[in-house]
């Protein structure tokens, strides 16, 4: 028990000391809910009153995807090439409370990061509808989906590779996931792939959970839950400690 | 526990390690005790890093055994890395870290961990409480590694390259540590191509190359039982080795430019001759070494390839045994 607060008060120091990552994190999402809150560039869905209702959702299912899957993946890929992990494996900590350290460290992140969101949604005006306890599953759902990728690209990939491959993952999911532009603006082709991608799937269920009027997310729970599975799992399989 | 004498605390036995075709290992065999430091010598490539990474638990043999304190690496991995400390030859702490929270973090892994703060005195990092990781020294890494490998008290602790890049001050206080670890009746495996380093520290030499023993022993038994019978000096190339070779009453040969080899016991009578030979001809001598040889001789004889001279000056030789 002393091991695994110590490793996780060390990895959470270590995150939050790293500024790079901070921005990916903290910065990227807020700028983008003030800016296209208060700019009104982007489509939204016909019958959504105010822009920060369609966003508010969007930006924490993009505050998931950067913590756990762009920040985890970049963090660890590095870790694993400065052979941090395998320096680990000849201590007593062990895998099991290793990777109980990195979700903690994910978990709290995540806290911390979509408290920010909702304060600075709700100070834009946002009115959040449906049924919100439900995003509370939906987060963890998305957070094991995209922790899954994260480990799984640390894992078999070398860390300019996982830096360079994470950072284009997060764009291309972030502009196909729904997350600020809507499926019903996008060519029918992209919505299709949009809505099997985790991104997608995890945005489209957080506005099923946080807009009145949003359509029920029934597919979109079942293809969060198969990534949160099968990603973690691929992680599992395919991670190599050096 | 195990006792000093009852048990090694590292044995190899018939060690195979093959990568898909390439056999990086061939049926090594050694041990190493409690209270004594046993350093592996090899070139690169000889199967030193293979070998270590098995007893550390981080591949399995191919074929053969180890046990390190009794224990198999791989399956007792859990029971076995409480009493192990290990130092990498680079990396192995995150980059935004200092030195004071990894001593601290490493600390929480073990029961009865050292102090901290009093090790990173020890090692002389108590001055770099706010620098990073990738701010420090190569010379700093290292030490602050070592003091990783030692915080949770091992009963044996994998030292690779423990001195490799670091200024001579640091290597004198890295080697008093390790020195004090034997006192303490720590197994300590060191791996090196540092020759002289062992010369100096070792209790226990084993030479490995392609995977097998060529020699171990003590360093005082190895130089001792090398090759022996001759005198050895430098001096200016192209001499006269038949005139000499007359006059002295033996064989000289010029075995690389400028460096003689008379194949003759090392008696002072047989020293005199030659220098005063060298004497006579106004010829500036080099260096003489007579009878003992020193660790670097046994280990470049034992490890030369067929296509390297036997025995260029030392200076050179040394840097390729390092490449």
């Amino acid at each position: 028990m002393k091991a695994l607060l110590a490793q996780t008060r060390s990895e959470l120091t270590l995150s939050l000391r790293n500024g790079e990552q901070l921005l990916v994190n903290v910065a990227i999402p807020l700028l983008l809910l003030v800016f296209f809150s208060a700019v009104e560039v982007l489509p939204i869905p016909t019958g959504v009153e105010k822009r920060v209702d369609f966003l508010a959702p969007g930006i924490i299912a993009l505050a998931v995807m950067s913590n756990a899957m762009v920040a985890l993946a970049i963090g660890t890929g590095f870790e694993r090439h400065y052979k941090v992990l395998k320096r680990l494996g000849s201590t007593p900590l062990g895998r099991g409370r290793w990777v109980l350290a990195k979700i903690g460290m994910v978990k709290i992140l995540l806290i911390l990061q979509i408290a920010l969101i909702v304060i600075a949604a709700f100070l834009l005006g946002w009115n959040p509808g449906g049924t919100p306890l439900l995003a509370i599953p939906a987060v963890v759902l998305g957070a094991f989906a995209f922790g899954g990728i994260g480990l799984l690209m640390a894992g078999t990939l070398r860390g300019t590779v996982t830096l360079a491959l994470a950072n284009g993952l997060y764009l291309l999911l972030l502009l196909l996931g729904g997350m600020i532009i809507p499926f019903s603006e996008m060519p029918g082709f992209f919505g299709t792939i949009g809505k099997v991608l985790p991104s997608g799937a995890l945005s489209e269920v957080l506005q099923s959970c946080l807009r009145t009027g949003a359509e029920p997310a029934g597919s979109a729970w079942v293809v969060l839950g198969v990534w949160a599975v099968l990603a973690p799992l691929a992680a599992v399989k395919f991670f190599r400690w050096e | 526990m195990i006792s000093p004498e009852s048990q090694p605390a590292i044995e190899v036995t018939d060690l195979t390690i093959r990568y898909g075709d390439r056999v990086a290992v061939n049926g090594l065999s050694f041990s190493a005790m409690s209270g004594q430091i046993t350093a592996l010598l090899g070139p690169n490539g000889a199967g030193k890093t293979s070998t270590v990474e098995t007893l550390e638990g981080y591949r399995r043999p191919t074929a053969g055994s180890v046990r390190v304190l009794g224990l198999d690496p791989v399956n007792d991995h859990r029971q076995l890395v409480a009493r192990i400390g290990v130092m990498l030859q680079s990396g192995g702490v995150a980059t935004g870290m200092r030195p004071a929270e990894a001593l601290h973090l490493f600390a929480s892994y073990y029961d009865n961990p050292l102090n901290p703060d009093e090790l990173l005195e020890l090692v002389g990092l108590a001055d770099h409480r706010s620098s990073t990781w990738r701010s420090m020294s190569g010379g700093e890494q290292q030490r602050l590694s070592l003091a990783l490998a030692l915080i949770g008290r091992p009963d044996v602790a994998f030292l690779d390259e423990p001195t490799a890049g670091i200024d001579p001050a640091g290597r004198q206080l890295i080697r008093r540590v390790i020195a004090d670890l034997r006192d303490r009746g720590v197994a300590v495996l060191l791996t090196t191509h540092d020759l002289e380093e062992a010369e100096k520290l070792a209790d226990h030499v084993v030479i490995i190359d392609h995977g097998v023993v060529l020699a171990d022993g003590t360093p005082t038994e190895l130089m001792r039982t090398s090759q022996g019978d001759d005198v050895r000096f430098g001096a200016p190339s192209g001499l006269d080795v038949s005139s000499l070779g007359e006059r002295i009453g033996a064989v000289v040969t010029e075995a690389s430019p400028g460096e003689y080899v008379v194949s003759s016991a090392a008696t002072p009578t047989m020293v005199a001759a030659i220098t005063a030979w060298l004497a006579e001809m106004d010829l500036p001598l080099a260096d003489l070494r007579a009878g003992r040889q020193r660790l670097e001789d046994v280990f470049l004889r034992l490890t030369a390839d067929a296509a390297e001279p036997a025995a260029e000056p030392a200076t050179t030789r040394r840097r390729r045994s390092r490449r």
